[in-house]
């Protein structure tokens, strides 16, 4: 992991280094398929593309601002109360998200209940906080946040598209499987609305994926 | 860093924590209140089979539903704001002392009865509306939600598929007694007017609709009994 950006250097907005932060979390690094972090939301919200959207873009705005925040205070936080700080700091964001969500978009924030609570328990954005945040500077935490976010986001988008497609036959709610081929005999499969199809399909990713890029493939 | 620091460093933390969320939810109450009624006009329209979507819900509530009155336990119409009544209060009270609403509801010359009634689930509270004929016999629809129960399992009676059996079901019987509708394990019986399917994996929660629908039902039957026999 890409942790050791020097603080004090010059660099462009978007110089290599920093397009590293924000590209390598969506294929070398991504947060569920190379590091299995996040895994349980992937099972719980996927079933239907929508709740998968609004689920990536609360974890793109609360892991953006987070990193961003504890970033900014790096360097008055008392490391005894680090781990406070951050829980403290992730929790508000996710009430706000919660919030915000309940007043904008009523119906996807219950579909989504509890588990927009339980963004504070995503391990990915703990994980970005302590390993990146509190030693780098707020724009590369904030590209790290984002490319972090967007990774596991592109995972959960993926897997809530196959997911709707293949057991309710329609994306967005809408009806995507034309008529013709349920007259014809074609049925939903049931089991990929149950949370196990979605483990299943996030192992079709990560094979997909090592099978493309060998470095990851573990040699041991 | 001193303790003094550490102390102080997570009081500030905490008062501005503080203060932001508080400004965030104040700000946001009224439209997460009118969230919230609009979704409560829709449970109600779903009672008597009229789909709303979310947008539409205010106006065809306001179409659809002529009257709001509250009703206490002989049938009689009590003072009071039937939309805000809190069925989860009015439930711990004494019998006596209940206030229930009523929403009456015209579509195409008829008339439909909706009732609330509230239980326990295996996890937490559930509740709905029942949307009766003019004759206060034959169910139009019902409408179940609740906080807490297990998806896929005792959840699925917010689930359309359950809701829809309702329709058609009776909660007295041909000679006027009062038969409510039983929620049966393993299948309902062919043809029963008071029974229907429970949910496989939820039997709790489906117990849990039965005695909601038996007490809840009991407490409007006074009511009933006066409107039919004016």
């Amino acid at each position: 992991m890409s942790d050791t950006n020097k603080e004090g250097s010059k660099e462009a907005l978007f110089s290599p280094k920093n397009r590293k932060l924000l590209t390598n979390p969506l294929s070398k690094d991504n947060p569920i398929s190379v590091q299995v972090l996040g895994i349980c939301s992937v099972l719980a919200i996927t079933v239907q593309l929508r709740a998968s959207l609004v689920m990536a873009i609360s974890v793109v705005a609360v892991m953006g601002f987070a990193n961003v925040i504890i970033s900014l205070l790096r360097k008055t936080i008392p490391p005894r109360i680090r781990i406070i700080v951050q829980l403290t700091v992730i929790a508000s964001l996710v009430i706000l998200v919660d919030q915000v969500l309940k007043a904008y978009v009523y119906d996807v924030s219950r579909q989504l209940s509890v588990f927009v609570g339980l963004i504070i328990t995503n391990c990915i954005i703990m994980g970005r906080l302590e390993g990146f945040a509190l030693h780098n500077k707020p724009w590369p935490s904030f590209l790290d946040g984002i490319g972090n976010a967007a990774g596991y986001g592109w995972v959960l988008l993926t897997v809530g598209f196959f997911r709707e497609l293949l057991g309710s036959g329609t994306l967005m709610g809408y009806q995507v499987i034309p008529n013709v081929l349920y007259d014809l005999g074609y049925e939903n499969n049931g089991f990929m609305i149950l949370p196990p199809m979605a483990l299943i399909t996030v192992g079709v990713i990560i094979w997909v994926q090592r099978h493309r890029d060998r470095d990851l493939v573990d040699i041991s | 860093m001193t303790n003094r620091y550490v102390f102080l460093y997570a009081s500030v933390m905490v008062i501005i924590v503080a203060v932001v969320l508080s400004g965030a939810a104040t700000l946001l109450r009224p439209r997460q209140e009118r969230n919230m009624r609009m979704e409560k006009m829709q449970n109600i329209l779903a009672a008597i089979d009229i789909p709303a979507a979310r947008g539409e819900a205010e106006e065809l509530f306001a179409r659809y539903v002529t009257t709001a009155k509250v009703v206490n336990y002989q049938g009689e119409e009590v003072e009071g704001d039937a939309f805000e009544i809190d069925l989860q209060e009015e439930n711990r009270k004494q019998l006596e002392d209940r206030n229930l609403p009523v929403f009456i509801a015209e579509v195409e010359d008829d008339t439909f009865y909706i009732v609330a009634v509230r239980g326990a689930g295996l996890w937490g509270p559930i509740w709905g509306y029942i949307g009766l004929e003019s004759d206060l016999r034959t169910i139009i629809s019902a409408n179940f939600d609740h906080a807490s129960e297990t998806p896929g399992l005792g959840a699925e009676i917010s689930d359309r598929g359950f809701e829809e059996q309702f329709a058609g079901k009776r909660i007295f019987d041909d000679e006027g007694n009062f038969r409510p509708i039983r929620v049966v394990k393993g299948g309902a019986p062919e043809g029963d007017p008071h029974a229907v399917d429970a949910i496989s994996g939820g039997t709790i929660t489906s117990n849990g609709v039965e005695d909601m629908i038996r007490n809840g039902l009991e407490a409007y039957r006074p009511y009933f009994e006066k409107i039919k026999s004016s």
